[in-house]
């Protein structure tokens, strides 16, 4: 199991089209992954899960990946944090 | 919401309804409403009041009915201010008065001065501590969180579970399409209240009822199917599992194993259902919430079953005995 400490750096925080972009990259990996925000965590492949987490900018998010390619899947959901989901 | 830091703030926002109400007002101290209540428990400060400080429990909330006011106005009248500034070095969360009676001045002056908030309730103080009670229970209940759709049918609480894209959403829509009604989509927050009873609810009230359904985004459910189909919080009754059908995993045929899963400590019954082209789910999950109600008045299905079985079995040898068919007995 890899965890990973990420910070949400686009000023909108995680709307729909973030969340659909997290949920697009996830579900290409068979590792479990999940978010976690203080002690909520979900399932990063449910997109009204991640949008329930109403995790704005600069809010610390946790990724948690268990399984085969959970160092390939981590890794990817980490880049869309640093590349800001694309805006801005 | 954390519980660790459930505020005098995050009480009066909680948004309680009819009986559950507890109509508070701040009307001094504002600047402790930061303060954490970290129990869920109230106390009745007479003794402290009155200058009996051992085990005062300084870390609830305290509940000034009709006596300890009175008391305080007494104290006031004659100027025995001592007793109540000493009771503001503690560090209380803060005070309710009940029966909508404000405090004594120089009691809301100490408050003010200690950054003790100070909240007003028009309820009868035995009505406010018996919700009171009840909420704190509430908030301060374990917690946890659910992958997974609650929907209430035929008044049981059923909690789908399976893996993303197992068809969960969809079986929950064909269930509200068919008159049934959706609690909580993918996030569901459980709560275990009085220690035996799983409340379901949606994890965030901001987002309501909606849904994610492959193909077509995200609907909402409210606008779509009327107020009718949804419902804001529902004991979980039972789980329906759904996964992939797996040729090689046995499935319960007969239906008189008893599978539960552990939820914060509470049992909840469970079944397992293989999804696979032409299997109808919602009406697999109807006839277990019809089932289900059925166990709950006292006829199980399958163990009744099995009972006219052996008692016929047991007639035909008792039979058999009696034509000599089987002359060895």
């Amino acid at each position: 199991m890899i965890e990973k400490m990420t910070v949400i750096k686009n000023r909108a925080g995680i709307h729909a089209r973030p969340a659909a972009l997290i949920v697009q990259t996830a579900g290409k990996f068979k590792s479990k992954i999940s978010l976690q925000k203080g002690d909520d965590r979900i399932n990063a492949k449910s997109i009204m899960g991640i949008i329930t987490l109403g995790a704005g900018f600069g809010t610390e998010i946790k990724i948690i990946a268990d399984g085969e390619d959970e160092n390939e899947a981590s890794e990817a959901i980490d880049r869309l944090f640093q590349n800001r989901f694309e805006e801005e | 919401m954390d519980e660790k830091r459930f505020t005098v703030l995050d009480l009066l926002d909680l948004d309680l309804k009819e009986h559950d109400a507890l109509e508070l007002r701040c009307i001094c101290g504002r600047k402790g409403l930061g303060r954490i209540i970290s129990a869920p428990d109230i106390n009745r400060p007479g003794l402290a009041l009155s200058g009996f400080f051992e085990s005062f429990a300084y870390q609830r909330i305290q509940l000034i009915g009709r006596g300890e006011a009175a008391y305080l106005h007494l104290l006031a009248s004659e100027g025995r201010e001592d007793g109540v500034s000493k009771i503001f070095s503690f560090p209380i969360p803060c005070f309710i008065f009940a029966n909508g009676e404000p405090p004594a001045p120089m009691f809301a002056k100490a408050a003010e001065d200690a950054d003790c908030p100070i909240l007003l309730s028009d309820l009868s103080s035995t009505e406010l501590s018996s919700r009171l009670m009840r909420v704190l229970n509430n908030v301060f209940a374990p917690k946890t969180s659910v992958h997974g759709v609650l929907v209430e049918v035929y008044g049981i609480g059923i909690l789908l579970v399976g893996e993303s894209g197992v068809g969960k959403s969809e079986t929950a829509l064909e269930l509200i399409e068919r008159g049934h009604r959706l609690v909580a989509d993918d996030v569901v927050e459980i709560r275990c209240v009085s220690g035996n009873i799983l409340m379901g609810s949606g994890a965030n009230k901001v987002i309501g009822h909606h849904m994610e359904i492959r193909g077509l985004g995200i609907i909402n459910v409210t606008h779509l199917f009327g107020v009718g189909a949804i419902r804001d919080k529902k004991q979980v009754q039972l789980i329906c599992s759904l996964e992939e059908w797996d040729s090689a995993k046995v499935y319960d045929r007969i239906g008189t194993d008893e599978k539960t899963m552990d939820i914060l400590g509470v049992h909840v019954p469970q079944l397992d259902i293989p999804v696979k082209p032409g299997r109808n789910i919602p009406i697999i999950v109807e006839t277990a919430a019809m089932n289900e109600r059925l166990k709950k008045m006292g006829y199980h299905s399958a163990k009744e079953f099995n009972q006219n079985i052996l008692r016929w079995l047991e007639s035909e040898s008792a039979r058999a005995v009696y034509f000599g068919r089987d002359d060895s007995i």
